[in-house]
Protein backbone atom coordinates (compact mmCIF):
# COMPACT_ATOMS: atom_id res chain seq x y z
CA UNK A 1 0.00 0.00 0.00
CA UNK A 2 2.77 2.48 1.22
CA UNK A 3 4.56 2.95 -2.63
CA UNK A 4 0.93 2.45 -4.02
CA UNK A 5 -0.62 6.13 -2.67
CA UNK A 6 1.18 8.06 -5.00
CA UNK A 7 -0.70 6.27 -8.26
CA UNK A 8 -3.68 6.28 -6.31
CA UNK A 9 -4.29 9.95 -5.61
CA UNK A 10 -3.18 10.61 -8.94
CA UNK A 11 -5.86 8.01 -10.19
CA UNK A 12 -8.14 9.94 -8.18
CA UNK A 13 -7.27 13.11 -9.63
CA UNK A 14 -7.37 11.38 -13.33
CA UNK A 15 -11.31 10.03 -12.16
CA UNK A 16 -12.14 13.45 -10.74
CA UNK A 17 -10.84 15.75 -13.38
CA UNK A 18 -12.48 13.22 -16.04
CA UNK A 19 -15.77 13.71 -14.86
CA UNK A 20 -15.03 17.92 -14.30
CA UNK A 21 -14.57 18.54 -18.20
CA UNK A 22 -17.70 16.44 -19.26
CA UNK A 23 -19.11 19.10 -16.69
CA UNK A 24 -17.56 21.86 -18.21
CA UNK A 25 -18.32 20.48 -22.20
CA UNK A 26 -16.91 17.43 -22.99
CA UNK A 27 -19.03 14.63 -24.43
CA UNK A 28 -20.30 12.59 -21.84
CA UNK A 29 -18.57 9.93 -20.22
CA UNK A 30 -15.53 10.97 -22.90
CA UNK A 31 -13.67 13.61 -20.22
CA UNK A 32 -10.89 11.84 -21.84
CA UNK A 33 -10.58 9.10 -24.80
CA UNK A 34 -7.28 9.18 -26.30
CA UNK A 35 -8.56 7.16 -29.52
CA UNK A 36 -11.46 9.41 -29.61
CA UNK A 37 -9.54 12.73 -29.13
CA UNK A 38 -6.68 11.55 -31.81
CA UNK A 39 -9.45 10.89 -34.33
CA UNK A 40 -10.95 14.20 -33.64
CA UNK A 41 -7.10 15.48 -34.28
CA UNK A 42 -7.04 13.32 -37.49
CA UNK A 43 -10.38 15.15 -38.24
CA UNK A 44 -9.09 18.71 -37.72
CA UNK A 45 -6.70 18.29 -39.53
CA UNK A 46 -8.46 17.27 -42.62
CA UNK A 47 -7.20 13.47 -42.53
CA UNK A 48 -10.52 12.38 -42.43
CA UNK A 49 -14.00 14.08 -43.48
CA UNK A 50 -16.65 12.70 -40.82
CA UNK A 51 -18.18 15.77 -39.99
CA UNK A 52 -19.12 15.31 -36.60
CA UNK A 53 -15.74 14.04 -34.89
CA UNK A 54 -13.44 16.92 -36.13
CA UNK A 55 -11.48 18.82 -32.99
CA UNK A 56 -8.34 20.20 -32.27
CA UNK A 57 -8.07 18.36 -29.01
CA UNK A 58 -6.26 20.17 -26.15
CA UNK A 59 -5.87 17.52 -23.70
CA UNK A 60 -3.85 15.79 -25.92
CA UNK A 61 -1.45 18.46 -26.68
CA UNK A 62 -1.56 19.07 -23.02
CA UNK A 63 -0.86 15.41 -22.06
CA UNK A 64 2.28 15.28 -23.73
CA UNK A 65 3.07 18.90 -22.76
CA UNK A 66 2.72 17.93 -19.39
CA UNK A 67 4.81 14.90 -19.47
CA UNK A 68 7.29 16.67 -21.32
CA UNK A 69 7.83 19.46 -18.66
CA UNK A 70 7.56 17.01 -15.60
CA UNK A 71 10.72 14.32 -17.44
CA UNK A 72 12.65 17.38 -18.18
CA UNK A 73 12.56 19.14 -14.91
CA UNK A 74 13.47 15.81 -13.56
CA UNK A 75 16.15 14.99 -15.63
CA UNK A 76 14.16 11.89 -17.20
CA UNK A 77 13.58 13.19 -20.94
CA UNK A 78 15.43 11.61 -23.13
CA UNK A 79 15.60 11.40 -26.87
CA UNK A 80 15.40 7.41 -27.92
CA UNK A 81 14.18 5.22 -30.49
CA UNK A 82 14.57 2.59 -33.18
CA UNK A 83 13.21 -0.40 -31.72
CA UNK A 84 10.88 -1.77 -34.37
CA UNK A 85 9.09 1.48 -35.76
CA UNK A 86 7.39 0.45 -38.35
CA UNK A 87 5.87 -2.53 -36.29
CA UNK A 88 5.01 0.16 -33.68
CA UNK A 89 3.00 2.02 -36.59
CA UNK A 90 1.26 -0.83 -37.85
CA UNK A 91 0.22 -1.81 -34.20
CA UNK A 92 -0.94 2.12 -33.11
CA UNK A 93 -3.14 1.60 -36.17
CA UNK A 94 -4.47 -1.61 -34.92
CA UNK A 95 -4.89 -0.29 -31.70
CA UNK A 96 -6.99 2.72 -33.28
CA UNK A 97 -9.57 0.67 -35.46
CA UNK A 98 -9.89 -1.95 -32.18
CA UNK A 99 -10.39 1.02 -30.05
CA UNK A 100 -12.90 2.89 -32.96
CA UNK A 101 -14.68 -0.52 -32.80
CA UNK A 102 -15.82 -0.38 -28.87
CA UNK A 103 -15.55 4.07 -29.26
CA UNK A 104 -13.03 4.05 -26.58
CA UNK A 105 -9.70 3.81 -25.55
CA UNK A 106 -9.20 1.87 -22.23
CA UNK A 107 -8.74 4.64 -20.54
CA UNK A 108 -12.74 5.71 -21.70
CA UNK A 109 -13.54 2.39 -21.30
CA UNK A 110 -13.10 2.91 -17.69
CA UNK A 111 -14.73 6.41 -17.67
CA UNK A 112 -17.84 4.77 -19.92
CA UNK A 113 -17.80 2.17 -16.85
CA UNK A 114 -17.73 4.71 -14.11
CA UNK A 115 -20.98 6.39 -15.90
CA UNK A 116 -22.83 3.43 -15.28
CA UNK A 117 -22.52 2.55 -18.95
CA UNK A 118 -22.41 -1.68 -18.90
CA UNK A 119 -21.57 -2.27 -22.25
CA UNK A 120 -17.72 -1.38 -20.93
CA UNK A 121 -18.15 -4.59 -18.56
CA UNK A 122 -17.62 -6.34 -21.86
CA UNK A 123 -14.87 -4.06 -23.51
CA UNK A 124 -13.15 -4.57 -20.29
CA UNK A 125 -13.71 -8.44 -20.42
CA UNK A 126 -12.46 -8.58 -24.23
CA UNK A 127 -9.79 -6.03 -22.93
CA UNK A 128 -8.46 -8.43 -20.30
CA UNK A 129 -8.53 -11.46 -22.81
CA UNK A 130 -6.70 -9.26 -25.34
CA UNK A 131 -3.71 -8.73 -22.32
CA UNK A 132 -3.43 -12.57 -21.94
CA UNK A 133 -3.17 -13.30 -25.65
CA UNK A 134 -0.21 -10.24 -25.94
CA UNK A 135 1.25 -12.43 -22.06
CA UNK A 136 1.54 -15.27 -24.00
CA UNK A 137 3.51 -14.08 -26.24
CA UNK A 138 5.89 -11.91 -24.34
CA UNK A 139 6.28 -15.38 -22.33
CA UNK A 140 7.09 -17.06 -25.47
CA UNK A 141 10.00 -13.77 -25.88
CA UNK A 142 8.43 -11.63 -27.42
CA UNK A 143 9.57 -8.31 -27.72
CA UNK A 144 10.61 -5.38 -30.07
CA UNK A 145 14.32 -5.16 -29.36
CA UNK A 146 16.42 -2.41 -27.86
CA UNK A 147 15.81 1.47 -28.34
CA UNK A 148 18.93 3.63 -28.77
CA UNK A 149 20.01 6.93 -28.26
CA UNK A 150 18.91 9.49 -30.92
CA UNK A 151 19.97 12.99 -31.07
CA UNK A 152 18.32 15.65 -28.52
CA UNK A 153 16.52 17.48 -31.17
CA UNK A 154 14.67 14.12 -32.50
CA UNK A 155 13.10 13.79 -29.18
CA UNK A 156 12.41 17.62 -28.50
CA UNK A 157 10.11 17.54 -32.30
CA UNK A 158 6.72 15.77 -31.02
CA UNK A 159 6.36 18.49 -28.08
CA UNK A 160 7.07 21.38 -30.19
CA UNK A 161 4.86 19.84 -33.37
CA UNK A 162 2.00 19.66 -30.32
CA UNK A 163 2.58 23.11 -29.31
CA UNK A 164 2.68 24.26 -33.08
CA UNK A 165 -0.65 22.38 -33.43
CA UNK A 166 -1.83 24.46 -30.02
CA UNK A 167 -1.30 27.53 -32.14
CA UNK A 168 -2.91 26.31 -35.11
CA UNK A 169 -5.85 25.76 -32.85
CA UNK A 170 -5.77 29.45 -31.70
CA UNK A 171 -5.65 30.74 -34.66
CA UNK A 172 -8.51 28.73 -35.93
CA UNK A 173 -7.16 29.46 -39.99
CA UNK A 174 -10.06 28.40 -42.16
CA UNK A 175 -8.40 25.18 -43.45
CA UNK A 176 -9.36 23.42 -40.30
CA UNK A 177 -12.29 21.42 -39.61
CA UNK A 178 -14.23 22.46 -36.95
CA UNK A 179 -17.30 19.71 -35.71
CA UNK A 180 -20.61 22.22 -35.42
CA UNK A 181 -22.36 19.29 -34.03
CA UNK A 182 -21.77 15.91 -32.70
CA UNK A 183 -19.24 14.57 -30.16
CA UNK A 184 -16.27 16.76 -32.03
CA UNK A 185 -18.25 19.94 -30.78
CA UNK A 186 -18.83 18.89 -27.28
CA UNK A 187 -15.85 20.65 -25.89
CA UNK A 188 -14.51 22.66 -22.83
CA UNK A 189 -12.93 25.63 -23.47
CA UNK A 190 -9.54 25.32 -24.85
CA UNK A 191 -7.34 26.67 -22.19
CA UNK A 192 -9.19 24.63 -19.10
CA UNK A 193 -8.82 21.51 -21.55
CA UNK A 194 -5.03 22.28 -22.32
CA UNK A 195 -4.16 22.95 -18.45
CA UNK A 196 -6.22 19.32 -17.47
CA UNK A 197 -4.58 17.97 -19.68
CA UNK A 198 -1.34 19.18 -18.84
CA UNK A 199 -1.90 18.14 -15.43
CA UNK A 200 -2.65 14.67 -16.18
CA UNK A 201 -0.02 14.14 -18.11
CA UNK A 202 1.95 15.63 -15.59
CA UNK A 203 0.40 12.83 -13.25
CA UNK A 204 0.59 9.48 -15.76
CA UNK A 205 4.31 10.75 -16.47
CA UNK A 206 5.10 10.75 -12.41
CA UNK A 207 2.99 7.63 -11.66
CA UNK A 208 3.78 6.16 -15.10
CA UNK A 209 0.17 5.33 -14.89
CA UNK A 210 -0.88 2.66 -17.67
CA UNK A 211 -4.23 1.03 -17.92
CA UNK A 212 -3.28 -2.22 -19.90
CA UNK A 213 0.43 -2.32 -17.22
CA UNK A 214 -1.62 -3.24 -14.80
CA UNK A 215 -3.75 -6.35 -15.67
CA UNK A 216 -0.30 -7.23 -17.78
CA UNK A 217 1.57 -6.59 -15.09
CA UNK A 218 -0.89 -8.37 -12.61
CA UNK A 219 -0.75 -11.31 -14.56
CA UNK A 220 2.61 -11.67 -15.27
CA UNK A 221 4.30 -10.89 -11.74
CA UNK A 222 1.33 -10.46 -9.22
CA UNK A 223 2.39 -7.10 -8.88
CA UNK A 224 -0.89 -4.69 -8.27
CA UNK A 225 1.09 -0.99 -8.54
CA UNK A 226 -0.25 0.44 -12.24
CA UNK A 227 -3.41 -1.87 -11.17
CA UNK A 228 -4.26 0.09 -8.37
CA UNK A 229 -4.15 3.91 -10.38
CA UNK A 230 -6.31 1.81 -12.72
CA UNK A 231 -9.28 0.70 -10.33
CA UNK A 232 -8.35 4.34 -8.46
CA UNK A 233 -9.36 6.45 -11.56
CA UNK A 234 -12.67 3.99 -11.87
CA UNK A 235 -13.39 4.50 -8.58
CA UNK A 236 -13.20 8.12 -8.54
CA UNK A 237 -14.89 9.20 -11.13
CA UNK A 238 -17.68 6.83 -10.39
CA UNK A 239 -17.77 8.99 -7.03
CA UNK A 240 -17.80 12.20 -9.50
CA UNK A 241 -20.05 11.11 -11.60
CA UNK A 242 -22.86 10.06 -8.77
CA UNK A 243 -22.46 13.46 -7.11
CA UNK A 244 -22.73 15.82 -10.53
CA UNK A 245 -25.32 13.47 -11.27
CA UNK A 246 -24.44 11.66 -14.70
CA UNK A 247 -24.55 8.32 -13.04
CA UNK A 248 -27.15 6.71 -15.66
CA UNK A 249 -27.00 2.52 -15.44
CA UNK A 250 -27.93 0.11 -18.49
CA UNK A 251 -26.92 -0.91 -22.08
CA UNK A 252 -28.73 1.10 -24.08
CA UNK A 253 -29.02 4.50 -24.79
CA UNK A 254 -25.55 4.98 -23.17
CA UNK A 255 -23.15 8.22 -24.68
CA UNK A 256 -21.17 7.36 -27.83
CA UNK A 257 -21.69 3.95 -27.07
CA UNK A 258 -23.56 0.72 -28.79
CA UNK A 259 -24.99 -2.55 -27.67
CA UNK A 260 -23.00 -4.88 -29.97
CA UNK A 261 -21.44 -7.18 -27.18
CA UNK A 262 -19.68 -9.43 -29.59
CA UNK A 263 -17.87 -6.51 -31.28
CA UNK A 264 -17.49 -4.27 -28.07
CA UNK A 265 -15.80 -7.74 -27.02
CA UNK A 266 -13.50 -8.36 -30.13
CA UNK A 267 -12.76 -4.62 -30.79
CA UNK A 268 -10.96 -4.55 -26.56
CA UNK A 269 -9.52 -7.80 -27.33
CA UNK A 270 -7.52 -6.32 -30.61
CA UNK A 271 -6.41 -3.23 -28.11
CA UNK A 272 -5.78 -5.26 -25.05
CA UNK A 273 -3.60 -7.15 -27.50
CA UNK A 274 -1.64 -4.72 -29.98
CA UNK A 275 -1.32 -2.54 -26.48
CA UNK A 276 0.68 -5.08 -24.77
CA UNK A 277 3.10 -5.57 -27.92
CA UNK A 278 3.54 -1.66 -27.70
CA UNK A 279 4.07 -2.02 -24.29
CA UNK A 280 1.61 0.17 -23.27
CA UNK A 281 -2.32 1.55 -23.46
CA UNK A 282 -2.89 5.11 -25.99
CA UNK A 283 -2.48 7.09 -22.50
CA UNK A 284 0.98 5.64 -22.18
CA UNK A 285 2.62 5.85 -25.75
CA UNK A 286 1.59 9.95 -25.21
CA UNK A 287 3.26 9.85 -22.19
CA UNK A 288 6.83 8.22 -23.44
CA UNK A 289 6.40 10.58 -26.99
CA UNK A 290 6.26 13.61 -24.42
CA UNK A 291 9.54 12.10 -22.77
CA UNK A 292 11.42 12.11 -25.79
CA UNK A 293 10.49 7.99 -26.75
CA UNK A 294 10.21 8.47 -30.31
CA UNK A 295 9.18 5.19 -31.45
CA UNK A 296 6.13 5.74 -28.87
CA UNK A 297 5.64 9.32 -31.54
CA UNK A 298 5.68 6.59 -33.55
CA UNK A 299 2.81 4.73 -32.76
CA UNK A 300 1.10 7.80 -31.80
CA UNK A 301 1.35 8.80 -35.37
CA UNK A 302 -0.17 4.99 -36.77
CA UNK A 303 -3.25 5.66 -34.51
CA UNK A 304 -3.44 9.48 -35.97
CA UNK A 305 -3.44 7.17 -39.51
CA UNK A 306 -5.70 4.59 -38.15
CA UNK A 307 -8.50 6.91 -37.49
CA UNK A 308 -8.41 8.57 -40.61
CA UNK A 309 -8.40 4.54 -42.10
CA UNK A 310 -11.41 4.23 -39.95
CA UNK A 311 -12.86 7.23 -40.86
CA UNK A 312 -12.50 6.84 -44.65
CA UNK A 313 -13.06 3.48 -45.00
CA UNK A 314 -16.18 3.39 -42.55
CA UNK A 315 -14.60 1.06 -39.96
CA UNK A 316 -15.58 3.16 -36.65
CA UNK A 317 -18.72 2.63 -35.10
CA UNK A 318 -21.58 4.89 -34.30
CA UNK A 319 -24.09 4.23 -31.91
CA UNK A 320 -25.61 2.41 -34.01
CA UNK A 321 -23.43 -0.15 -33.59
CA UNK A 322 -20.26 -1.89 -35.65
CA UNK A 323 -20.61 -1.29 -39.38
CA UNK A 324 -19.25 -4.50 -41.78
CA UNK A 325 -16.26 -2.78 -42.83
CA UNK A 326 -15.41 -2.17 -39.47
CA UNK A 327 -15.64 -5.97 -38.73
CA UNK A 328 -13.57 -7.18 -41.36
CA UNK A 329 -11.04 -4.74 -40.86
CA UNK A 330 -10.99 -6.02 -36.95
CA UNK A 331 -10.75 -9.57 -38.23
CA UNK A 332 -7.83 -8.46 -40.59
CA UNK A 333 -6.05 -6.73 -37.65
CA UNK A 334 -6.33 -10.30 -35.56
CA UNK A 335 -4.14 -11.75 -38.42
CA UNK A 336 -1.55 -8.91 -38.30
CA UNK A 337 -1.47 -8.75 -34.42
CA UNK A 338 -0.86 -12.81 -34.79
CA UNK A 339 2.11 -12.56 -36.92
CA UNK A 340 3.77 -10.06 -35.66
CA UNK A 341 3.49 -11.53 -32.19
CA UNK A 342 4.60 -14.70 -33.95
CA UNK A 343 7.21 -13.25 -35.85
CA UNK A 344 8.82 -10.71 -32.80
CA UNK A 345 8.74 -14.00 -30.27
CA UNK A 346 11.38 -16.68 -29.27
CA UNK A 347 9.13 -19.24 -31.33
CA UNK A 348 10.66 -19.09 -34.39
CA UNK A 349 14.49 -18.92 -33.14
CA UNK A 350 13.84 -22.08 -31.09
CA UNK A 351 12.20 -23.72 -33.58
CA UNK A 352 15.07 -22.76 -36.55
CA UNK A 353 17.96 -23.38 -33.50
CA UNK A 354 15.65 -27.35 -33.63
CA UNK A 355 16.30 -27.74 -37.45
CA UNK A 356 19.99 -26.55 -36.99
CA UNK A 357 20.05 -28.50 -34.57
CA UNK A 358 18.57 -32.24 -36.42
CA UNK A 359 20.37 -30.72 -39.49
CA UNK A 360 23.44 -30.94 -37.28
CA UNK A 361 22.76 -34.24 -36.24
CA UNK A 362 22.47 -35.43 -39.35
CA UNK A 363 25.85 -34.54 -40.28
CA UNK B 1 27.03 -13.85 -10.74
CA UNK B 2 25.01 -13.41 -13.75
CA UNK B 3 24.89 -10.04 -15.38
CA UNK B 4 21.72 -9.02 -17.63
CA UNK B 5 21.97 -5.99 -19.58
CA UNK B 6 18.63 -4.00 -19.42
CA UNK B 7 19.40 -1.52 -21.63
CA UNK B 8 17.07 0.48 -24.43
CA UNK B 9 14.56 -2.59 -23.53
CA UNK B 10 10.59 -1.29 -23.61
CA UNK B 11 8.09 -2.25 -20.58
CA UNK B 12 8.08 -4.81 -19.77
CA UNK B 13 11.24 -6.53 -20.75
CA UNK B 14 13.26 -5.44 -17.64
CA UNK B 15 11.51 -7.35 -15.17
CA UNK B 16 10.88 -9.59 -17.55
CA UNK B 17 14.57 -10.38 -18.28
CA UNK B 18 15.30 -9.83 -13.99
CA UNK B 19 12.44 -12.61 -13.56
CA UNK B 20 14.04 -14.72 -15.70
CA UNK B 21 17.56 -14.11 -14.57
CA UNK B 22 16.34 -15.01 -10.78
CA UNK B 23 14.42 -18.13 -11.70
CA UNK B 24 17.40 -19.83 -13.51
CA UNK B 25 19.69 -18.12 -10.74
CA UNK B 26 18.03 -18.29 -7.73
CA UNK B 27 20.93 -17.07 -5.18
CA UNK B 28 20.81 -13.61 -7.45
CA UNK B 29 21.57 -11.46 -10.23
CA UNK B 30 23.31 -8.39 -11.54
CA UNK B 31 20.39 -6.17 -13.44
CA UNK B 32 21.81 -2.94 -15.66
CA UNK B 33 19.04 -0.69 -16.25
CA UNK B 34 19.16 2.51 -17.87
CA UNK B 35 15.95 4.88 -17.03
CA UNK B 36 14.30 5.43 -13.59
CA UNK B 37 11.22 3.45 -14.91
CA UNK B 38 12.44 0.28 -15.00
CA UNK B 39 14.82 0.76 -12.23
CA UNK B 40 11.76 1.26 -10.21
CA UNK B 41 9.77 -1.58 -11.85
CA UNK B 42 12.80 -3.55 -11.43
CA UNK B 43 13.22 -2.84 -7.84
CA UNK B 44 9.58 -3.52 -6.94
CA UNK B 45 10.19 -6.88 -8.29
CA UNK B 46 13.44 -7.95 -6.79
CA UNK B 47 11.70 -6.26 -3.05
CA UNK B 48 8.83 -8.21 -3.99
CA UNK B 49 10.26 -11.99 -4.69
CA UNK B 50 12.35 -11.36 -1.53
CA UNK B 51 15.37 -10.35 -2.14
CA UNK B 52 18.35 -8.26 -0.82
CA UNK B 53 19.27 -5.10 -2.83
CA UNK B 54 22.09 -3.18 -3.54
CA UNK B 55 22.14 -0.47 -6.70
CA UNK B 56 25.24 1.36 -7.93
CA UNK B 57 24.51 4.50 -10.19
CA UNK B 58 27.15 4.38 -13.22
CA UNK B 59 26.70 6.77 -15.46
CA UNK B 60 23.82 7.05 -17.00
CA UNK B 61 22.85 3.63 -15.81
CA UNK B 62 22.46 1.78 -12.83
CA UNK B 63 23.41 -1.64 -11.40
CA UNK B 64 20.97 -3.67 -8.68
CA UNK B 65 22.19 -5.85 -7.48
CA UNK B 66 19.84 -8.78 -6.00
CA UNK B 67 20.73 -11.30 -3.67
CA UNK B 68 19.56 -13.69 -1.27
Amino acid sequence: MEGKKGIIFGGAIVGILSVLLVYLGNPANMGFCIACFIRDIAGGIGMHRAAVVQYIRPEIIGLVLGAFLLALKNREFESRGGSAPFTRFVLGIAVMIGALMFLGCPLRMVLRLAGGDLNALIGIAGFVVGIFGGVYFLNKGFNLKRNYKMPKSEGYLFPIVNVGLFALLLAAPAFLFFSEKGPGAAHASIWISLIVGVIVGAIAQRTRLCMVGGTRDMILFKDSYLLSGFLSILAFAFIANFFMGYFNVGFAGQPVAHVDGLWNFLGMVLVGWASVLLGGCPLRQLILAGEGNTDSVVAVMGMLVGAAICHNFGLASSPKGPTPNGQIAVIICFVIIAIISYLNSEMLSSQSDLKSQSTLSKS
Amino acid sequence: MIKVDTCGMGCPQPVLMTKKALDQNPEGADIIVDNNTAKGNVERFIKNAGYQMEIIEDGETFMISARK
